[in-house]
C-alpha cells in the first residue's frame, strides 16, 4: 500500500513532467509579458484567431482522412497529402478556363460548385486507387509494410502530377464574388474565410451524422471495432474500407479547393506541409477519433497563428513568426506529455463520438 | 656497306632535325591551382548552376538564356573549339546548392561555372566549386557577404550588384521620394533576403528613419496574415520584403486584406522581378514598387540582346539577370582567350589560377550591363539600381515593367 514515490514515478516520468511544467511556465510568462506590452488590442487577437480558424478548418478536413483510415485499418495513410494535392491541382485547369472565359463572374455559384465537384471526384478516385493498388494486397502484412508503401505511393503521386502538370505553381483565378469582407466593429472576416470556416463546419457535421446514424456509418464503426466479427455479421469489410477511403478523399479534395481559394497557388508539392500538419492535428486530437481530428486541426491552426506572437513576443524573441512551426510542435509535445492519447483520447469510432 | 653507312647517317640527321624543329620542348604552363588540358578534339566545357525548376525557376532559366545567347554570339566556338554548356539545378536553397556543386566539382573537364541564382546556393556550394579549381562567376548572387574578403571563396566573382548598393538605393527611394520614415521589413531567412533587409534597415536608420518592425517568415509559408497583423500593430508607413516569388506574391496579396498594412506602399526587390510574381500576386501588385537593375541605364548592346532574345525564345526575358549572365559568359570567354595556351599536340592548356587572375584583372570591359571592372573582392558588376512601379498592364500580361519609376540622382 505505502509505495515510495520512486517506484510510482520513474526517472523518465519525473523528467517529462518537469519538461512539461517548464513549457507551461514559459507559455504563461510569455503570454503575460506580451499582453502587458499592450501592443495588441482585441482587434489583433480577433484577427489572429480568425486566420487560425481558417487554416485550422482546412487542417481538420485533411486530418479527418488520416483519422478515418487509422480508425478502420490502424495504419497511417501517408499518401493522403497527395490525395489532397491531386484534386485542386487538376481542377485548376477548369478554374482557369472558366476564369478566362468570364464564366466564373457570370455564374459564380455554379462555377465554384463545378470546381469543387471535379476536385472531389479526382481526390476520391486517387484515394480509392491508392487503397486498391498499394494497401489492399498488403492487408495481412505486418504494420510497417503498408507504411512504407504509403510513402512510396506518396512520392509516386507527387512526381506523376509533376509529370502531368509541370513543376511551376499555378494561380487560381480571382473571383469577384469572394472579394470583400464582412465588417462588424472589430470583427473583420473576408468572404473567403467565412466560406472556408462554414463549409468545413458543415462537412464535419455531415460526416459526424453519417458515421453516427447512417447504416454505412454503423457498419464502419463495427469494422473499426472488430473486422472479423463485423464480417461474420454480414458486413462486407472491403466495401466499408473503400467507402472510408472515399470519404477521406472527398474531404481532402474539398479541403484542397478551399486551400486553393484562400492561398491561390497550387503546385505538385502543395500537399506536403498541410499533410504533415494535418497528421499532427489528428495525433493532437487523438488519432482514430473524429471529433478529435476536428478539434486538433482547429487548435493547431489557432496556435500557429496566435502562438508565436502571444508566447514569444513577450520573451523578447526577435522575429517570432519564423518559429511558428516550432511553437506548434512544442504544443504537440506538451499535450502528449499530459494526454498521451491526444486531447480527446484515442477513442475508436465505435463509441459514441 | 657504304650505302648502308650513308643511310644510317641520313636517318640520324633526320632525327636530329626533328629534335631541332621541336625545340624548345613544350611544357604546359605551370599553375598554382592546376592546369586544365582540353584535348585536340574536345570542346571547352562551361557549366551553369541555377534554379531552373519549381517556384523560383524563372530566375535561373532567365540567366541560362543569357549564357546561351552569349555562346550564339561567339558562333558556338571559342579558340576554334566548340563550347559545351550544361549544368545543374540548384533549387534556390542551401541543400540544392551543395548537391549541384558536388556534382559539378566531380567533373574535371569543367573550366568554369556561371552561377548560382540564389545566394544560399553559393554559400553552401561555393567551397566545393572553389576547391575543384573552377572560376565561378555569378550573374545573380547579391548577398553582401559572398564578396566579403573574410568569407569569399577563391575564384568567386559576380557580375550582379552587391546588395549593399541595392539596399542603399531602396532606402534612399523610401526616404527621399516616398518621404516616409517608419518602415517594416520581412525576410525569409535566406542569405539574400536577410542581407538585403538588414542593409535596407541600416540605411533607413542612417537617414533618420525608424524600422518599427523586423519580421521573418519561412519560404514555404502560405499564410502570412498573422505576421502582417503583427506588423500592422507597429504602424509602419511602408513595408519592404525583399524575398522570392512564391512567398512574395502571397504577402502582396494578403497585405491588401490586413487592416493597417492594406493601404501603405509595398516594396519588394529584384528577387521578385519576374512575370510569375505578377501572376501570383494578381491585381494586389498594382502600384507596388520593386528595386531592380536599371535596364534603361544599360549599355547600347542591351537592345540588340533583347532582339536576339525575342527571336530565339519568342518571349520577353523572364527575370532580371539575363544581361548579367550574358556579361558573365563574355568575361570568362575573354579570360579563356587570354590565358589558354595551345600545345604542339593541338590540346589547349588553361591554367586555373591564371584564369582566375585574368578574370580578376577585368577592367573597363564593355558589357551590356555597363562597363565592368572587377574589384579585389570579386565584385565585377556595374551596378545601376532603379525602382520600378508595377502597372495593371504588367499584371494582366505578366511582364516586368520596362521603364524605371525612379532612379537615384547621379
Amino acid at each position: 500500500m505505502q509505495k515510495s514515490l520512486a517506484t510510482r514515478f520513474t526517472l523518465t516520468d519525473i523528467f517529462i513532467y518537469i519538461l512539461g511544467g517548464s513549457i507551461i511556465a514559459l507559455v504563461v510568462v510569455g503570454s503575460i509579458a506580451t499582453l502587458a506590452t499592450g501592443l495588441y488590442g482585441p482587434r489583433q487577437w480577433i484577427d489572429f484567431t480568425i486566420t487560425g480558424l481558417t487554416l485550422g478548418s482546412i487542417y481538420s478536413l485533411i486530418a479527418l482522412g488520416y483519422t478515418l483510415v487509422y480508425g478502420i485499418l490502424r495504419m497511417i495513410n501517408f499518401a493522403h497529402s497527395e490525395v489532397f494535392m491531386s484534386g485542386p491541382l487538376t481542377a485548376y485547369f477548369l478554374a482557369d478556363a472558366m476564369g478566362k472565359s468570364g464564366y466564373l463572374d457570370e455564374n459564380p455559384v455554379l462555377g465554384i460548385s463545378l470546381i469543387f465537384i471535379l476536385a472531389i471526384a479526382v481526390s476520391t478516385i486517387v484515394a480509392v486507387l491508392v487503397e486498391r493498388i498499394a494497401y489492399r494486397p498488403l492487408r495481412g502484412a505486418p504494420r510497417l509494410v503498408p507504411l512504407i508503401t504509403a510513402i512510396g505511393a506518396s512520392f509516386f503521386l507527387q512526381y506523376a502530377f509533376r509529370g502531368f502538370f509541370g513543376p511551376n505553381f499555378k494561380v487560381y483565378p480571382e473571383m469577384a464574388i469572394l472579394k470583400g469582407a464582412l465588417v462588424l466593429g472589430d470583427l473583420k472576416m473576408s468572404y473567403i474565410q467565412i466560406l472556408v470556416i462554414v463549409a468545413a463546419m458543415l462537412m464535419m457535421l455531415g460526416l459526424n451524422l453519417f458515421v453516427q446514424y447512417s447504416k454505412t456509418g454503423k457498419a464502419m464503426r463495427a469494422v473499426a471495432e472488430d473486422k472479423e466479427t463485423a464480417a461474420l455479421m454480414g458486413i462486407n469489410v472491403d466495401r466499408i474500407i473503400v467507402t472510408t477511403f472515399m470519404l477521406g478523399g472527398a474531404l481532402a479534395g474539398a479541403a484542397g479547393v478551399l486551400y486553393a481559394l484562400v492561398y491561390t497557388q497550387v503546385q505538385f508539392t502543395m500537399g506536403f506541409v498541410p499533410g504533415i500538419k494535418a497528421f499532427t492535428a489528428a495525433v493532437l486530437g487523438g488519432i482514430g477519433n473524429i471529433p478529435g481530428a476536428m478539434l486538433g486541426g482547429l487548435f493547431l491552426g489557432v496556435v500557429e497563428s496566435l502562438g508565436p506572437t502571444l508566447f514569444l513576443e513577450g520573451l523578447q524573441v526577435p522575429a517570432p513568426y519564423q518559429l511558428r512551426d516550432a511553437v506548434a510542435f512544442v504544443m504537440l509535445v506538451l499535450i502528449l506529455i499530459f494526454r498521451p492519447a491526444g486531447i480527446l483520447g484515442e477513442r475508436l469510432t465505435e463509441k459514441k463520438a | 656497306m657504304n650505302a648502308r653507312n650513308t643511310l644510317v647517317v641520313l636517318s640520324l640527321a633526320l632525327v636530329a632535325l626533328i629534335a631541332i624543329a621541336c625545340a624548345p620542348a613544350f611544357t604546359p604552363p605551370a599553375d598554382a591551382v592546376g592546369t586544365l588540358k582540353v584535348g585536340a578534339n574536345e570542346p571547352i566545357h562551361l557549366t551553369w548552376m541555377f534554379v531552373v525548376t519549381g517556384e523560383d525557376g524563372t530566375l535561373g532559366v532567365d540567366s541560362r538564356r543569357g549564357i546561351e545567347i552569349a555562346i550564339d554570339d561567339k558562333g558556338g566556338k571559342l579558340l576554334d573549339r566548340a563550347i559545351k554548356l550544361d549544368g545543374q539545378d540548384s533549387g534556390c536553397n542551401a541543400e540544392g546548392g551543395q548537391a549541384a556543386a558536388a556534382k559539378l566539382a566531380a567533373d574535371a573537364t569543367v573550366v568554369g561555372v556561371i552561377g548560382s541564382s540564389c545566394s544560399s546556393e553559393m554559400r553552401a556550394g561555393g567551397p566545393a566549386l572553389s576547391k575543384a579549381g573552377f572560376t565561378i562567376i555569378s550573374p545573380s548572387n547579391t548577398a553582401p557577404d559572398l564578396t566579403d574578403p573574410a568569407k569569399r571563396v577563391a575564384g568567386y566573382f559576380r557580375t550582379a550588384h552587391n546588395d549593399t548598393i541595392q539596399g542603399a538605393v531602396a532606402a534612399q527611394f523610401v526616404l527621399t521620394q516616398l518621404k516616409l520614415k517608419n518602415v517594416a521589413t520581412i525576410h525569409d531567412g535566406s542569405p539574400y533576403a536577410e542581407g538585403l533587409a538588414n542593409v535596407f534597415a541600416a540605411n533607413i536608420e542612417k537617414g533618420g528613419g525608424k524600422v518599427v518592425a523586423k519580421e521573418a517568415v519561412s519560404p514555404t509559408d502560405k499564410e502570412f496574415k498573422p505576421v502582417l497583423t503583427k506588423i500592422a500593430a507597429a504602424k509602419p508607413e511602408m513595408l519592404f520584403y525583399p524575398i522570392f516569388i512564391s512567398a512574395g506574391s502571397l504577402i502582396t496579396k494578403q497585405a491588401k486584406e490586413v487592416p493597417g498594412v492594406d493601404k501603405i506602399p509595398l516594396m519588394a526587390a529584384d528577387g521578385t522581378f519576374s512575370g510569375d510574381f505578377y501572376k501570383g500576386a494578381g491585381t494586389a501588385a498594382v502600384g507596388m514598387y520593386q528595386s531592380s537593375p536599371d535596364f534603361s541605364a544599360f549599355a547600347a548592346g542591351y537592345k540588340t540582346f533583347l532582339d536576339k532574345h525575342q527571336k530565339k525564345y519568342n518571349e520577353k526575358p523572364l527575370s532580371a539577370f539575363h544581361a548579367h549572365a550574358y556579361d558573365a559568359a563574355n568575361v570568362i570567354f575573354a579570360a579563356i582567350e587570354k590565358v589558354a595556351v595551345k600545345g604542339p599536340d593541338g590540346a589547349l592548356y588553361i591554367g586555373r589560377q591564371a584564369l582566375r587572375d585574368a578574370v580578376a584583372a577585368t577592367k573597363d570591359f564593355n558589357g551590356i550591363t555597363g562597363k565592368l571592372t572587377c574589384d579585389p573582392n570579386g565584385d565585377c558588376g556595374a551596378p545601376v539600381i532603379a525602382v520600378y512601379q508595377v502597372t495593371a498592364d504588367n499584371v494582366s500580361k505578366a511582364t516586368t515593367p520596362e521603364k524605371p519609376f525612379w532612379a537615384p540622382p547621379k
